[in-house]
């Protein structure tokens, strides 16, 4: 049934002509598979409590190049990947349902849905893969349908250079997922997971096999490598930049890709290996929550000063993830402290489900309101009940307000950390705080602040004219007055998602998934909770006091803030500073020697040989008289030359 | 008067082999060019004949490359004279200066 999964997707990208509807069945199709696959395997597992073994129904030969040399490709099913397999098919169906109302008007429609497709065909095979080569190939196909979906107005300019810049920045990180991938198969010999974990975990064959490099065994080295090509994929620190930028892209597609599903391809890849990290490097695991709560804190402050509705989801993003990657980094191997890779895959899970909805409120808001910015909206509670309603329950879920599910998935983060590291910990927690007031913020000025009509007349700088291009203040009211909330397409996604927030933190997700794939009791200690929900609170009373009203108590603050708030809001400079080093340090000290050289002497080499063979041609050219004797005397000599030669040296 | 030796005729064929060079890279017209291929060839027969007959009597070898020579020279012959006839009815001439149009 899996094979039908794969195959359905793998045909969906040719219906080109067909367009919307038929995204939607095939996705629809795929998701019920995806479903039963999962009820199937869990029914299959609560059978055998102990364990959940690792399937691999599908396996073929793609590449044989002779004995011991193979490639294969199949799928292989285990908690991990058909948790994300429910995952990514649920969001990508409800995307193409929103999508089928958001994108109603949009002439490449076919193209779009051609494009979501193979996007979330190129993410189903990755999250399958049996082997790391696999997973490899799917990575990558799935960064071009991300670039692809960025791109997709590829008239605005900002739109092409953010696509352009997403595929470089993720580049950088494949390469280093590619040579770590390569060291790994290289050390244990086999590209599939199962061997590969079995043969670098037994101590025999790595005392055997395993030099070192700078002091640092070789399989650390392609650990690190492999996690620098997470990094880039989940748009850690410092290759975050692309994420915020890609926001270009047409909201559904930020929904399902930058929210929901690719972003997270990073953590899951970690997951996928933790079984090598654990044991192997775990100092490297320290180091990567350090970084993940690194990331998670500058981003939340920059999420905090953004004015762009799609950028302060875009940075909470990238907070999340960084939520799960350092949750990841606090675990290991062992019945206790797997706590983390349990809490980092829960939060994947609820994170993706609240993120998409508050993307997906997001498209809608924009599509009433005609800009991305903060400044342009206010007040649209009561013109937008369902949108305000799911956008509520969105932020409170991602400010771990319980009962909602981002509580539990927070909840049990934190504890982890509190478990493995306290600094880790600390930042975890601050930035929990940091993520309530922003959310509300976000909500309080989009949902309260002030009359929404009254907006248009004020002049609050200059708001970006949205993708649709009809966006216009001066016209909008007009237009809003027989401008709904959007299609009924556009509100059941955002419902459904809304109901799923709600009631998903109640699954015992520690029975399901564990580092050893067996069980883990997940228990919350009420007393444990009283900090994180506190600090939570705490952020959405400021975000009450400063953003419920109109008034100017925000600026006041920023000003007072002045050098931190401009920092901030510049992103930490961080865009200035790739800036910096790739033109004016690339590009001079490395671009313009290689372009010196690549003139000079590689074209200075070929053009002269040229030239000297057109030159000595030119002087002989002369001999070509057309007179036959004169060759034939040429001959005449040359032999009798070739002849007295030959004596001489015979003779 | 001493039998002819082997130097004498190889003495013969040179002189032949030298006149038909001599004639082949002075004379202008393409017919006497012809003629002193075949002065050429001849001598080439005359050595080959000699060789056989003085040193490896009992072998038939060289006076077999001997008759293909002349088979070929005939053929060789009927070749060059449908050139010559060729650029005659180009360039009204049998002067080989007047053939030099793909000269550079």
């Amino acid at each position: 049934m899996a094979a039908f999964l794969l195959n359905g997707l793998v045909f969906r990208p040719y219906y080109k002509a067909l367009a919307g509807p038929i995204g939607v069945l095939a996705m629809l199709g795929s998701f019920f598979f995806a479903t039963y696959t999962a009820w199937m395997y869990f029914g299959a597992g609560a059978a055998l409590p102990a364990h959940f073994s690792t399937l691999t129904p599908i396996k073929m030969d793609w590449l044989n190049f002779g004995h011991g040399l193979s490639i294969q490709l199949g799928v292989q099913l285990d908690p991990l990947s058909v948790l994300m397999l429910v995952v990514v098919t649920f969001i990508s169906l409800l995307v193409n349902i929103y999508s089928l109302g958001y994108m109603q008007d949009e002439p490449r429609k076919a193209t779009y849905f051609s494009f979501l497709g193979l996007f979330t065909f190129s993410m189903l095979g990755l999250v399958m893969a049996p082997n790391i080569l696999q997973l490899y190939i799917f990575w990558e196909l799935v960064g071009v349908s991300s670039f692809l979906l960025i791109s997709f107005y590829y008239e605005k300019r900002s739109a092409s250079a953010a696509a352009k810049k997403a595929f470089i920045v993720t580049r950088f990180a494949d390469l280093g997922l590619l040579i770590g991938v390569l060291i790994l198969s290289n050390i244990s010999h086999t590209l599939d997971f199962t061997t590969m974990i079995e043969r670098l975990n037994d101590p025999h064959f790595s005392t055997a096999a395993i030099g070192s490099f700078m002091g640092l065994s070789i399989v650390t080295w392609g650990l690190a490598l492999v996690f620098i090509g997470g990094v880039g994929k989940s748009a850690m620190f410092p290759l975050h930049i692309w994420l915020p930028d890609a926001m270009e892209g047409p909201t559904p597609v930020s929904a399902l890709i930058h929210a929901a599903t690719m972003v997270v391809a990073g953590v899951f890849l970690l997951a996928r290996l933790f079984p090598l990290f654990g044991p192997l490097a775990p100092h490297l695991l320290t180091g990567i929550g350090y970084i993940g709560v690194g990331t998670s804190f500058i981003a939340a402050i920059i999420a905090c000063t953004q004015t762009d509705i799609k950028r302060v989801l875009a940075y909470s993003t990238i907070s999340q993830i960084g939520f799960m990657i350092f949750a990841i980094g606090v675990a290991r191997p062992g019945a206790e402290e797997s706590l983390g890779y349990t809490a980092s895959l829960f939060h994947l899970f609820t994170h993706a489900l609240f993120k998409a909805m508050l993307f997906l409120c997001a498209g809608s808001i924009i599509h009433y309101v005609h800009s991305n910015e903060l400044s342009a909206m206010g007040g649209l509670r009561k013109k937008m009940p369902i949108t305000h309603l799911s956008f509520l329950i969105g932020c409170l879920a991602i400010a771990g307000v319980p009962p909602l599910s981002g509580f539990f998935s927070k909840e049990e983060i934190l504890l982890a950390a509190f478990n493995g590291n306290k600094i880790i910990y600390w930042l975890g927690l601050i930035t929990a705080g940091l993520t309530s007031f922003y959310m509300f913020r976000l909500y309080f000025s989009i949902f309260w602040n002030k009359e929404f009509m009254a907006v248009s007349h004020q002049d609050h700088g200059p708001s970006t004219i949205l993708e649709k291009g009809n966006g216009h203040n001066g016209k909008e009211n007009e237009g809003i007055e027989h401008h709904t909330e959007g299609t009924a397409t556009m509100k059941l996604p955002l419902v459904i998602l809304a109901v799923f927030t709600l009631v998903v933190g109640f699954i015992p997700f520690g029975n399901l998934f564990a580092a050893d794939n067996g069980h883990l009791e997940s228990s919350f200690h009420l007393l444990f909770s009283i900090a994180p929900v506190a600090l939570s609170l705490l952020g959405i009373g400021i975000a009450i006091g400063l953003y419920k009203n109109q008034n100017g108590k925000s600026d006041r603050i920023a000003q007072q803030l002045n050098v931190l708030y401009q920092a901030a809001k510049n992103k930490f400079y961080i865009d200035e500073l790739y800036l910096f080093v790739t033109k004016k340090i690339i590009f001079n000290l490395i671009g313009r020697p290689a372009a010196w050289f690549d003139k000079t002497i590689i074209d200075g080499a070929m053009n002269g040989m040229g030239n000297i063979t057109s030159l000595v041609s030119s002087k002989i050219k002369g001999l070509q008289s057309g007179q036959v004797q004169d060759y034939s005397l040429y001959f005449y000599l040359g032999m009798s030359g070739l002849a007295f030669l030959l004596m001489y040296l015979w003779i | 008067m001493s039998a002819i030796g082997l130097n004498d005729i190889l003495l013969l064929s040179g002189l032949l082999f030298i006149i038909g060079i001599y004639g082949f890279l002075t004379r202008r017209n393409l017919i006497t060019m012809l003629m002193s291929i075949e002065l050429i060839l001849n001598s080439v027969n005359l050595n080959f004949v000699a060789f056989n007959k003085y040193l490896h009597p009992n072998n038939l070898d060289g006076l077999f490359f001997t008759l293909f020579i002349i088979t070929i020279a005939a053929a060789e012959a009927a070749v060059a004279i449908a050139i010559i006839i060729n650029l005659y009815r180009q360039t009204k001439s049998v002067d080989v200066n007047d053939g030099n149009s793909m000269h550079y």
